[in-house]
């Protein structure tokens, strides 16, 4: 136990790491995610294969393999071209950035799925109603397709992001110090695995029911206007 | 012939951004790996499936105490990493000496068995809920079907509302099976050679960055192609009375 409280400074600073990295990655998540979706309902038919492609091919490879792709080939990649074009020198990336960006990557595909599915919920009445009241497109999109959109959204949202946080303990193989690494670390030096590694799962154990918690009050704010029929 | 071989050696190894030769060449590395990963995914499908089985009935009949912690269980399980709970099995448990002395260790202490535990742990929550969800959808009219002809609660539960079930889980099932070859990549964190691992020992040797995982990668999208052919010929057997003329 007091290997515990000499290490809580180093573990503290591992659960940081990995609600930063957790927040940064479900927000590039989104980004993407409503960008793919967007692709998948326009009418271009380029927009909509490049978008499907990115969903099938994020949804065959597993997400480690994803990440270490980008993490070393990345590397690799940039380095090439540097040296190619003359533009940059060496450069190392950034484990958190590479973290960021193959989780965001992997996750934009699955909130494509949701945001997509959440719009077409949304009855068309409403938008054609919107429209003969003569709303302008901004107007319309706040005030009629937006909360619309984010109470279809939620539930799958919140299944994303569930799963998105435990995805992060991956990055502690690419070596970023985050509570899996961390926790590691300090298991190794203290001979003692089993606690540090149990106060790893529980960290995430706790993560994970607050914002089941958080997320389901968000969920009925949301649906506060919807008599449910059964 | 050896012309052409040498050239295709050297376009492969010089102007190609791939060196697939390469890859070639050590097919049998990425063979040993794919034998590993489609192991660990079979075995512990199917002693994930035996677990799963039990927890879903005592979870859709609300067995007394017993529901409680199957739930408990559960929300653990899909609450936390994979990868986390590997390793407090494969590096935590060796902290104590009375499992380092039981007889449990000569299997504990090979990652390829932790990784195998740990798998079919994580499935059979995952197929626990999704079975769970598909015997509380049987038809009422089912379960009063079975009780007309008389049958015990065993009976019903075998020739009945499980088979019933399992036809209505089968969608989601296949989701399953991709979600836990997608996770058997973890295995290769505790030096398992699956086709991460292969991936990762080629990318090492030859002291590359990419050929490895995109091959890794191929690999994954051949055989998620594959599960899904299978789930659809499936679904379409078995599911064939809910099929729209």
């Amino acid at each position: 136990m007091e290997n515990v409280m000499a290490y809580s400074p180093f573990l503290i600073r591992g659960v940081g790491v990995t609600v930063a990295l957790s927040l940064c990655s479900i927000l590039l998540a989104v980004a993407l995610g409503l960008l793919g979706a967007a692709a998948k309902l326009s009418g271009s038919g380029w927009a909509r294969r490049i978008a499907g492609l990115y969903t099938t091919i994020v949804r065959g490879v597993p997400d480690l393999v994803v990440m270490l792709l980008l993490y070393f080939g990345g590397q690799v990649l940039l380095n090439q071209i540097g040296a190619m074009t003359g533009w940059w020198k060496y450069i190392e990336l950034n484990q958190f950035i590479a973290g960021v960006i193959a989780i965001g990557f992997i996750f934009g595909a699955y909130m494509s799925e949701t945001f997509r599915g959440a719009y077409m919920s949304i009855p068309k009445g409403m938008i054609e109603a919107g429209i003969s009241v003569g709303m302008t497109r901004t107007t319309l999109f706040w005030r009629v397709i937006w909360p619309q959109l984010v109470r279809y959204a939620l539930p799958g949202f919140t299944n994303n992001w569930l799963t998105l946080m435990k995805t992060t303990a991956l990055v502690s193989v690419i070596g970023l110090e985050d509570i899996v690494y961390n926790g590691f670390a300090a298991g190794r030096a203290t001979r003692e695995p089993f606690t540090f590694m149990l106060i790893a799962l529980l960290v995430y154990l706790i993560l994970t029911i607050l914002s089941d918690t958080g997320l389901r009050a968000l969920e009925r704010r949301y649906t506060r206007g919807v008599v449910r029929g059964v | 012939m050896e012309s052409l071989l040498e050239s295709i050696r050297v376009f492969s190894s010089e102007t190609s951004p791939l060196d697939f030769y390469l890859v070639l060449q050590n097919w049998s590395l990425f063979w040993k790996g794919l034998q590993n990963t489609l192991l660990l995914l079979v075995l512990s499908l199917i002693a994930g499936g035996l677990l799963a089985v039990p927890l879903a009935i005592i979870r859709a009949t609300r067995v007394p105490i017993l529901n409680p912690i199957a739930y408990g269980f559960i929300y653990f399980v899909r609450g936390t990493p994979l990868l986390v709970q590997l390793y407090v099995i494969y590096y935590g448990l060796s902290q104590f000496e009375a499992v380092r002395d039981s007889a449990a260790w000569v299997i504990l202490r090979e990652p390829w068995w932790c990784a195998l535990i740990a798998f079919s742990i994580g499935t059979a929550a995952y197929t626990a809920e999704i079975f769970r969800g598909a015997i509380e959808d049987t038809p009422r009219g089912e379960v009063e079907a079975t009780i007309a002809a008389g049958m015990s609660r065993v009976l019903a539960y075998r020739r009945i509302i499980l088979p019933s079930a399992f036809r209505r889980a089968l969608p989601a099932y296949g989701n399953e099976v991709i979600f836990n070859l997608h996770t058997t990549v973890i295995a290769s964190t505790v030096t398992v050679i699956d086709v991460l691992g292969a991936a990762r020992t080629f990318n090492n040797k030859y002291y590359l960055a990419y050929e490895g995982f995109i091959t890794a990668a191929l690999i994954f999208i051949a055989i998620v192609f594959v599960i899904t052919r299978v789930f659809n010929l499936m679904e379409r057997r078995m599911l064939r009375h809910l099929v729209r003329a």
